[in-house]
């Protein structure tokens, strides 16, 4: 299998596991095995029958033309919509019958396409919110300010600042998330869901109206992310330099079914993805 | 930074409640030579207390919260004839005259019951989003104003008893169905409807510049991201309906013991709205401008008086222009023009 050479002289993480293939070491675990999963929307198969590994530190690419299914699998996976067929083990634990809250806390965090941050609120209680469960105190200690309030508050806040430091956004702390430009805003969603301590983070389309210096600097955080925080990656995008540049392993998708797995080279080379993205083109 | 500046807000805000009521004491002890108050306004202090906390507690609800709540009058409504009921039932039973005591331990059973009721309609109001919950809210106030009209409540000595559509009961009626409670103790003193304020703001300030408060408004700012960043959307907007709900039912018992009679028609629809004028007018999720609003409003009718019949059609035209004078853009800029500072704020915000 071909190693795929990094932008980033990070130091290596234990050695990925080239996650979509499927003969490859997985630990004990994988962070993210899905399992036939399937959803129908009135008869509609949005999606059907989707398998995935995701090995732990892994960074996995899921791409396909639009209306493929892409966000539905996010969905799926961080049950906003309950799969009709199958199931998803996070860490090894089945999801089945659990929520979207519960889910988070099972290790899964996503950001979205279109962007959806807390826009009344500062960029720091944004990441705050994504503290929610890591730092805790009860409502009552909130109201009557408790020894515990002034505690936790400040450890959220160093947290935060923290967090926001990835992308060196601690100056932009105070300001209304509303009032970001649209970069920041995708980066503030990284940032707020890397705060609930995932295991997983589901990246939708996190270079969308991004200029190709932005994409390029994207790509170095994602992989910094990576090793900082010894996380699993799951994206979507559109833009293949991207996707090709980072991405360990590709899964493909259309009309809701997986096409084709594989590395970078072995997609590029892919008869069926070829045919799934200029028959698209074609018909357009 | 930003703990300072809401830090400076909060503490303005109670400055501003604090030498109102200072300045009122004064007025009423005639302090201030050449000021003295109508005996119409007097009467008003009170319902101005009442009003500010509807209008607060109503302001978690709608303005942190994000949810149209148009019942908040039944839970003043469930909190005044609890509080009623304690406070004779303290006389009647331990011969306890203590006014002070009685409205405290009165306003703190009132926000109990309408806590306990908040926490029934909660459960199946808060499933429902928008329009839908506004008009269940509404259905659930009216619900509670006709069962308070069928609720006989008497005194024995010790023995309280209680009757649902039943006025053959053994003791003194004290409440007595759709004609409401008569012969009540008038505790209610402008002093003690100031205590219930400060609680307010020291409870929603506190709430809503806390872990739980911040999960709160992210529910507002967007349900399905909060969702997904891992946060029991149920459990805060619970949280905040049922504080709100109690904090209501606080300011019922002090709005009930104010009167020598009340019934339940008094805490009809239109008092859900007119509190949630207050809350609108003083700014959705404004603490401060509800407090101004309630004030400012309440007084109103009374200064009013000399148009006699046209008193109310003023009262809507003067609304009308509020509303349109502060959303008009030539103001806003005109008050931006004011306060250099706050622009050049907004200004670096937009930069980065």
């Amino acid at each position: 299998m071909t190693q795929i050479k990094r932008k980033s002289d990070t130091k290596m993480v234990p050695v990925p596991s080239m996650a979509i293939v499927p003969e490859r070491d997985i630990d004990k675990a994988p962070v993210l095995e899905a399992r036939h999963l399937g959803i129908e929307f009135g008869g509609l198969k949005a999606v059907d029958d989707f398998n995935i590994i995701i090995g732990k530190t892994e960074i996995a690419g899921l791409i396909g033309p639009n209306g493929a299914g892409k966000t539905t699998v996010f969905n799926l996976l961080t049950k906003v919509y309950q799969p009709t067929t199958g199931t998803v083990l996070i860490n090894g634990k089945d999801t089945h019958g659990m929520n979207t809250v519960q889910a988070n806390k099972a290790g899964i965090a996503r950001t979205f396409q279109n962007i959806r941050l807390f826009n009344n609120m500062t960029v720091e209680e944004n990441v705050r919110i994504g503290l929610h469960n890591q730092v805790k105190y009860g409502m009552f200690s909130g109201i009557l300010r408790a020894p515990s309030y002034w505690k936790q508050e400040k450890k959220q806040h160093e947290k935060s600042l923290d967090l926001l430091s990835i992308f060196d956004m601690q100056d932009m702390a105070d300001v209304k998330a509303g009032s970001l430009p649209y970069g920041a805003q995708r980066r503030l969603e990284i940032v707020r869901a890397l705060a609930t301590n995932p295991s997983l983070l589901l990246l939708d389309e996190p270079a969308a109206g991004m200029n190709p210096h932005e994409t390029e600097e994207l790509m170095e955080n994602i992989i910094k992310i990576r090793d900082q925080f010894q996380i699993a990656v799951l994206l979507i995008e559109h833009d293949m330099n991207l996707v090709m540049g980072i991405c360990e392993g590709i899964c493909v998708l259309n009309y809701g079914r997986i096409i084709a797995k594989g590395t970078a080279d072995e997609i590029q080379q892919n008869p069926v993805v070829i045919e799934a993205y200029l028959g698209k083109q074609k018909e357009a | 930074m930003k703990n300072k500046k809401t830090f400076r807000s909060n503490l303005i805000t109670y400055l501003l409640v604090i030498v109102a009521f200072v300045i009122c004491q004064l007025v009423l002890e005639g302090a201030i030579p050449g000021v003295k108050m109508t005996r119409s306004l007097k009467g008003q202090l009170v319902p101005i207390c009442v009003y500010i906390v509807m209008a607060v507690s109503l302001n978690l609800t709608v303005g942190i919260s994000g949810e149209l709540s148009l019942g908040h009058a039944g839970f003043m409504s469930v909190g005044a004839f609890s509080g009623i009921v304690m406070s004779s039932w303290l006389v009647s039973a331990f011969q306890f005259e203590n006014e002070t005591i009685r409205l405290i331990i009165a306003m703190v059973t009132g926000g109990v019951f309408a806590g306990a009721a908040g926490v029934l309609i909660g459960i199946p109001v808060l499933r429902l989003r928008g329009d839908y919950l506004a008009i269940v809210t509404l259905a659930f106030g009216e619900i509670i104003r006709n069962v308070m009209n069928c609720l006989y409540f008497s005194l024995d000595g010790k023995a309280l008893y209680i009757g649902f559509n039943n006025p053959s009961l053994p003791g003194k009626l004290l409440v007595n169905g759709p004609a409401g409670a008569t012969g009540v103790d008038k505790i209610s003193t402008f002093t003690m409807g100031f205590a219930p304020i400060i609680f307010t703001l020291f409870v929603v300030l506190n709430l809503i510049n806390s872990r739980s408060g911040r999960a709160i408004m992210a529910i507002r700012d967007n349900r399905i991201a909060a969702e997904s960043m891992g946060i029991n959307v149920t459990k805060y907007k619970m949280m905040a309906f049922v504080t709100s709900a109690v904090l209501a039912g606080m300011a019922g018992a002090l709005y009930g013991l104010n009167y020598s009679t009340v019934v339940a028609s008094k805490f009809r629809f239109d008092t859900s709205i007119l509190v949630l004028v207050f809350v609108v007018l003083g700014g959705i999720g404004n603490i401060r401008g509800s407090i101004i609003a309630a004030t400012v409003l309440t007084i109103l009718p009374e200064v009013l008086r000399a148009f006699s019949d046209y008193r109310m059609l003023v009262y809507a035209i003067v609304l009308i222009v509020v509303m349109l004078a502060t959303n008009s853009p030539l103001l806003r800029n005109l008050v931006e023009r004011i306060r250099p500072k706050k622009k050049a704020e907004a200004k670096g915000g937009d930069a980065v």
